[in-house]
């Protein structure tokens, strides 16, 4: 082999593992950190045709309504818990920190954390997002039953 | 009769840059010089009923014309003036309407600031840029018009800004965030018409790369402040959340640096030509994209934008011709272009290669990790999201040879070197950035995390080997002070950029591994110490401002007894539209900040509050500042200028 295509095999090996390492290192660390999201009904009864449902001590995100009168605050700590509610059973989440600025009763919001009991998540994230109106798409869709609308593929409704 | 005029002129300045995209183009391709040299004047035009339309929404707005359903949705009459000037960017179509007069200025300056290109070059250029403009305004007046009007029922009143968007930090962010976004497409369109010329040679790159440089200082500037936005009023105390928002602001980022190192290849040596223009179309595609992502709604974000499906559509198939275009004629004239120069595996054009390498690869983790969630529930397989560690994970990994990269980068000569010739530097460096590390961490703090130990020598060790160049390059020319004169501005320019960076590195690892927080409940008088400081709770009063009251929690921070500061940690109460806020109360300091929030009262009456001791959290944003001036810095270069003078004698 003369010189040249040597060092271009080199190279070309070279960047063949590069891709190859850097694809696997990726899917890996993928892997660890996709964090499913669930509805207090899928959490008890099973997401997906499979019902499949999460283990005890799986990271997850589950979004749903702040059930009314369901917050109980420690007298002198910061730990709270509070149900969250869909269509049907009930989840109770246990957080300790300040909740976010729009937590309210009877409001959507996501938290995220680790199921530690089947129907009792210890969250480390609670999100109330700053809008009035606003309910997470994935707590409306559940909620409500309405299917994320997909956008009309026509360019020329001008409306 | 104000919002009429606005309209109307933005429909003359759309007519105007039909024709830029037009004439000039189509004098390029038949050799006629008129209708090319029509192309200055009419971006010009362009710009000036642009901005006359963008004056038509401010007046609007500072006059509470709530006639005007974008004034009467995003302002109030009890907004400071500042802000109503702001909230002509704060909602959808007053943002689009600032990208649009970004848009018109660049293709203005760049009319102007060309006159020392080659007839045929410079309108390809403008018209290209004109294409842009019809794009971009076409949307705005079908889709997105913000002089829509609220007749015969306009409301009294407004509904306010969003109250997240009531900070100096918004004033700022989006203007520079949008000149970087733009001014990519400058670059972008340098590239194009190079193609269509079918001469890509040094001097494109020499021209494109002022530009490059000055767009990517924008859009430094701009996530920088975005960062230190997010930090200061979401009252989380994070700097950066890895937001779909934020990651659409960073790849073009991250594109926009490799094309700046690439262009310096393709400029000094000739080679790497193809690769650039490609990084080039990449950069604005990008940008694009990140427009698309932000104003689609088809993701779910922190940041609550008005979207809606249709307008995505549009910038859809509009990213659709720009990035489908532009690769079809990438691929057609690719084949015609020829590296020109040889260099051996130790060079300086092999270090930006891995350079370039890198930045691609950190895109495209960035790029999956924020489109898979999206893909993953448009095929129906349930929402997903992808956690913060994922990205943190990766870049971690990158930052390592990344950065031992960067220190190697700048000693290397073009073309081949010895490696003996380097081994002594960088052993020397190496020993000195561990040495001074492990100093600085063990006597500071009581544990050293490995990981922690080695980003912050790598930190030390780019800015050692720089130095370490800088020496070198001075002491070629005698004294120390007559070498400092002689190296160039753009050489100052990488040296400033590197060392931003490893300020930047050392300011996240630093504030990542010791920021320590706690939730307190405290009552009057109670006292909490974290980290050798002292909080003294003293009560809450109620305060008001011009368009909200609440209540602010009064804390003052003592250290070894010494009262050093009295902060008003805030709970703001909007009057329109009753939201809370809360406004964190920060001491900032260059080795740390003090960060206090208020939570609500507990039942047996004491306040939960949240602190935070955030060590040289202030570090990230000087190196960002510091970046951001290296691109400005390569403005006032003498090649760059140069190219003025002989502007002037053409003229």
């Amino acid at each position: 082999m003369n010189p040249r295509r040597k060092k271009r095999l080199l190279a070309v090996t070279a960047i063949v593992f590069g891709i190859g390492a850097v694809i696997g290192l990726v899917l890996y660390a993928l892997q660890e950190n996709i964090n499913l999201f669930y509805t207090p009904s899928e959490l008890i009864d099973g997401k997906g045709p499979n019902l499949e449902k999460p283990h005890i001590g799986q990271k997850l995100r589950i979004g749903g309504m702040v059930v009314p009168g369901s917050v109980v605050r420690d007298e002198s700590s910061l730990q709270v818990s509070f149900k969250l509610i869909d269509t049907g059973p009930l989840v109770t989440i246990r957080y300790q920190g300040i909740l976010p600025d729009l937590f309210r009763e009877g409001q959507g919001i996501v938290a995220q954390g680790v199921l530690v009991e089947p129907d009792v998540i210890e969250a480390f994230e609670v999100l109330a997002k700053h809008d009035e109106e606003y309910m997470p798409a994935e707590v409306a869709e559940a909620v409500k039953g309405i299917k994320h609308e997909k956008p009309k593929y026509n360019l020329d409704s001008g409306n | 009769m104000i919002p009429e005029i606005g309209y109307f002129s933005l429909t003359l300045a759309m007519v105007l840059s039909v024709l830029l995209c037009i004439f000039p183009l189509w004098g390029a391709h038949t050799g006629n010089l008129r209708l090319m040299r029509a192309a200055p004047s009419l971006a010009v035009g362009q710009f000036a009923f642009v901005l006359i339309s963008f004056a038509a929404l401010i007046y609007a707005s500072l006059t509470d014309d709530f006639t005007v359903a974008y004034v009467a949705y995003h302002s109030s009459s009890t907004l400071p003036w500042y802000y109503k000037i702001t909230s002509t960017w704060g909602g959808h179509e007053g943002a689009i309407l600032l990208w649009l007069v970004m848009q018109a200025g660049w293709t203005a300056v760049v009319a102007v600031r060309s006159r020392s290109l080659p007839w045929i070059l410079r309108a390809r250029v403008l018209g290209v840029l004109g294409f842009l403009g019809v794009g971009f305004m076409l949307y705005t007046l079908l889709m997105s018009s913000p002089f829509e009007l609220l007749l015969p029922y306009y409301p009294v009143e407004g509904r306010d800004l969003n109250p997240l968007l009531q900070d100096p930090g918004m004033i700022i962010h989006p203007p520079l965030l949008y000149m970087g976004y733009v001014g990519l497409s400058v670059s972008f369109s340098f590239a194009i018409a190079a193609l269509l010329t079918g001469k890509l040679d040094n001097s494109w790159a020499k021209w494109s790369r002022p530009w490059t440089m000055t767009a990517w200082g924008f859009l430094t500037l701009g996530i920088t402040i975005g960062s230190w936005w997010a930090y200061s009023e979401l009252g989380w105390g994070g700097w950066w959340f890895w937001d779909p928002v934020e990651n659409a602001s960073l790849m073009p980022w991250l594109v926009a640096t490799a094309l700046l190192h690439s262009l310096s290849v393709t400029e000094k040596r000739g080679v790497f030509k193809s690769w650039t223009v490609l990084l080039a179309i990449a950069a604005f595609s990008l940008s694009l994209l990140g427009t698309f992502i932000v104003r689609s709604g088809i993701i779910v974000s922190v940041h609550a934008f008005a979207t809606d499906p249709d307008r995505g559509l549009f910038i859809l198939a509009f990213l659709a011709i720009v990035v489908g275009g532009g690769l079809t004629l990438y691929a057609l004239r690719v084949s015609q272009v020829k590296s020109e120069g040889r260099y051996k595996l130790i060079s300086r054009e092999v270090a930006l290669w891995l350079n370039n390498i890198f930045l691609v690869v950190a895109t495209f983790i960035v790029l999956l990790g924020t489109l898979l969630p999206m893909v993953h529930k448009e095929m129906g397989l349930g929402s997903i999201s992808i956690g913060e560690p994922f990205f943190n994970k990766m870049f971690a990994i990158l930052l390592v040879p990344f950065a031992i990269l960067m220190g190697i980068g700048p000693l290397l000569r073009w073309k081949q070197n010895k490696w003996t010739f380097l081994q002594n530097k960088m052993l020397l460096s190496a020993i000195a950035s561990i040495v001074v590390t492990s100093v600085w961490l063990f006597l500071s703090y009581d544990v050293v995390a490995p990981l922690t130990l080695l980003a912050t020598t790598l930190a030390i060790w780019i800015v050692f080997t720089t130095g370490l160049d800088v020496f070198d390059k001075t002491r070629v020319h005698g004294s120390l002070t007559n070498g400092l004169k002689r190296l160039s501005l753009s050489y100052w320019a990488m040296v400033l950029g590197h060392v931003g960076i490893a300020f930047v590195i050392a300011g996240v690892t630093l504030t990542s591994a010791y920021s320590v927080e706690r939730d307190v409940s405290m009552k009057p008088l109670d006292v909490v110490s974290l980290n050798q400081y002292d909080y003294r709770f003293e009560g809450v009063k109620s305060i008001r401002g011009p368009n909200y009251s609440g209540h602010a929690g009064v804390v003052t921070v003592l250290k070894n007894n010494n009262v050093v500061t009295k902060l008003h940690a805030e709970k703001r109460q909007y009057d329109i539209g009753m939201q809370f806020m809360t406004e964190a109360a920060i001491d900032a300091g260059f080795s740390r900040d003090l960060y206090l929030a208020l939570g609500e009262q507990l039942s047996n009456g004491g306040w939960s509050l949240r602190i935070y001791h955030k060590p040289f959290v202030r570090w990230m944003w000087l190196g960002g500042l510091l970046i951001s001036l290296a691109g400005f810095m390569i403005l006032g270069d003498k090649r760059y200028r140069n190219n003025k003078k002989r502007e002037q004698e053409v003229a």
